[in-house]
């Protein structure tokens, strides 16, 4: 075509994909599981000339990643992930999906089985305006990164920063780090994720590996 | 840049003559005749040609004038300076598949051994013979390795041989609107058609060659039966819902009173001029014997067992003749093999066909694809 559509990406990269490409060595291969429009991959692949795969549901996303020469399959997180072989990538990114998938432990099983390390982000659910939004109001918290009211939102799974570690520790699995994000993007810790954490963080991103 | 005018001559080269082609049947044919046309110009290194395969009732005149039909080639949308298979930068090849009547070696070529034409004495051949032919073809146009290989529907069951039998042969491949196997149903509506010819009194047994009548109506009958399943039935809805052809009421006969019965008997007196009974029951043969999975004991993914190949498989929503499903597996089928896969389902109400028309969503996601291709092959930086 004479005017190929070229990749634009977005003035302001999502501060916890910077935060994940930062864990991410260069020239691995990564498969990101519900990559949206690419914007991550694309970002991974630039900076961090990795082989990158990607996975997701929406047929828009997928066509806007294909159409920008990203390798991307449409495809569902929850029931999707079986069909790849162990051990396929260096690693398996879950960039705020964790939330939306039916079964989030046996997506973590999956991720953990497809790559030798899974990088995952979600939203703490026990930050404060959440708590405090849900104590004064009684209503389901509803924030900047959380804007959409309960009855329309993807997000079914929703969880705190203690109850994803707590899900780590039964699933025996190792923490290798993890970062923990103030509303306003900046970096609050990366060296603890105990309760001063669950209670002022907005963000979490964890990068997990198999004990065995 | 200059305007080339993306026409090609058809040329026609025998192939086989020193190594000849085993088909599976196991039937040996010494020499064929390979048709195929090209568009473009095959750079110095040989690194930017593209095979286009055909589907059914397609040729090698993908993007140029159809000699007996005198309308533009089928993928002239696809093909073309600065169209998605960019003929200022590929190098375009399309061959007439085996078995075809368009000057490739078929049914309706005279057989060396009786002096007359093949009729049923030919060979039956399957996709894999179709490909196993291309290959000698491109062994004699001297290319190491496709850029691509690309087809529709038939087409995409080629070229998810080509990558399939010729790993190293194949830089990437994009199967659209096709399947690993042919289903039970297409099986099925391929054999009415089948039927349909060999009822017509015509057919005589298919040595028709010396007659003046050919099997006419039965082929327009299997045309017809078959082009319904290439539309949808909001397609159908749309371009002729219950509208009447050219009256005001029904006529209380047996008439095409009905747009969509005019147009169907117009599909299918059309297509008799330019393609062979005996073309179709073997082409149809060939579809129907397809089955890679069953060719790798039963499992896809060992037919791409380390494939360096890179895929672009593409479906549409409204394909009932290849759904989103059946080319669902060939994509989780490649995932277990850990091949490098983009997969993308097409919103479209138009069918099976949306493949061959203006389908903006089909244009980008595979000028996208192949973008990204030629920069992984050096061909662009």
């Amino acid at each position: 075509m004479n005017d190929p559509i070229k990749f634009v990406p977005k003035r302001d990269i999502r501060v916890d994909w910077q935060l994940i490409a930062e864990m991410v060595e260069p020239g691995s291969r990564v498969l990101d599981v519900g990559c949206d429009d690419g914007q991550l991959l694309a970002h991974l692949t630039e900076t961090k000339n990795v082989d990158g795969r990607g996975l997701e549901l929406s047929q828009h996303g997928v066509n806007i990643c294909v159409a920008n020469g990203l390798s991307v399959v449409q495809g569902n997180a929850d029931t999707d992930l079986v069909y790849y072989p162990d051990d396929s990538f260096d690693y398996a990114i879950l960039s705020k999906t964790l939330q939306t998938t039916h079964q989030p432990h046996v997506v973590l099983e999956q991720l953990l089985r497809i790559g030798r390390r899974a990088i995952v982000s979600f939203p703490n659910f026990a930050y404060w305006r959440c708590r405090a939004y849900l104590a004064l109001k009684g209503r389901m918290p509803m924030t900047n990164s959380l804007d959409i009211p309960w009855y329309e939102t993807p997000n079914i799974h929703f969880c705190t920063l203690k109850d994803f570690t707590a899900l780590c520790e039964k699933m025996d699995v190792k923490i290798e780090q993890s970062v923990i994000v103030k509303a306003s993007g900046n970096v609050m810790t990366r060296s603890t994720y105990g309760s001063f954490a669950n209670f002022f963080g907005a963000d979490c991103i964890f990068m997990l590996s198999r004990k065995t | 840049m200059s305007i080339k005018p993306p026409l090609s001559d058809n040329q026609t080269v025998i192939l086989g003559k020193e190594t000849p082609l085993k088909l599976d049947c196991g039937v040996t044919m010494e020499a064929i005749n390979m048709a195929y046309c090209t568009y473009g110009e095959l750079n110095a290194d040989k690194t930017n040609a593209i095979l286009v395969c055909h589907a059914l009732t397609g040729d090698q005149f993908a993007a140029s004038r159809q000699p007996v039909t005198g309308k533009n080639g089928w993928w002239e949308m696809m093909i073309g300076p600065g169209k998605v298979l960019d003929t200022d930068k590929y190098f375009i090849v399309c061959s007439n598949v085996l078995g075809g009547c368009m000057g490739t070696t078929g049914p309706s070529d005279i057989d060396p051994k009786t002096g007359k034409p093949y009729g049923l004495n030919f060979p039956i051949i399957t996709i894999g013979d179709m490909v196993r032919a291309q290959a000698m073809l491109q062994d004699y146009l001297g290319i190491e390795s496709w850029f691509s290989v690309i087809g529709g529907s038939m087409g995409g069951m080629q070229t998810l041989q080509w990558a399939s039998a010729y790993p190293e042969r194949v830089f990437s491949a994009i199967p659209i609107a096709c399947a690993a196997r042919h289903s039970a149903q297409n099986i099925a509506f391929h054999e009415v058609g089948r039927q349909a010819v060999m009822a017509d009194p015509n057919w005589l047994g298919g040595d028709y060659y010396a007659s003046d009548k050919k099997p006419t109506s039965g082929l327009a009958v299997a045309r017809m039966a078959a082009h319904v399943t290439y539309l949808s039935e909001a397609a159908l809805h749309r371009k002729f819902g219950r509208n009447l052809q050219d009256r005001e009421n029904l006529t209380y006969g047996f008439d095409a009173d009905f747009q969509v019965e005019s147009y169907l008997r117009y599909q299918g007196i059309n297509f008799v001029d330019r393609f062979d009974a005996n073309s179709y029951l073997y082409i149809t043969r060939a579809m129907d014997y397809f089955d890679l999975v069953e060719d790798h004991g039963g499992s896809l993914s060992k037919a791409y067992e380390k494939t360096k190949t890179r895929f672009c498989v593409v479906s549409f929503t409204s394909d009932w003749l290849f759904p989103t499903s059946e080319n669902k597996d060939i994509v989780q089928a490649l995932i277990a093999a850990a091949a490098n896969v983009s997969f993308v389902e097409v919103e479209t109400d138009k069918g099976h066909d949306a493949f061959l028309l203006d389908t903006p969503e089909m244009f980008k996601t595979i000028d996208g694809f192949l973008q990204s291709s030629a920069k992984s092959r050096g061909l662009i930086s």
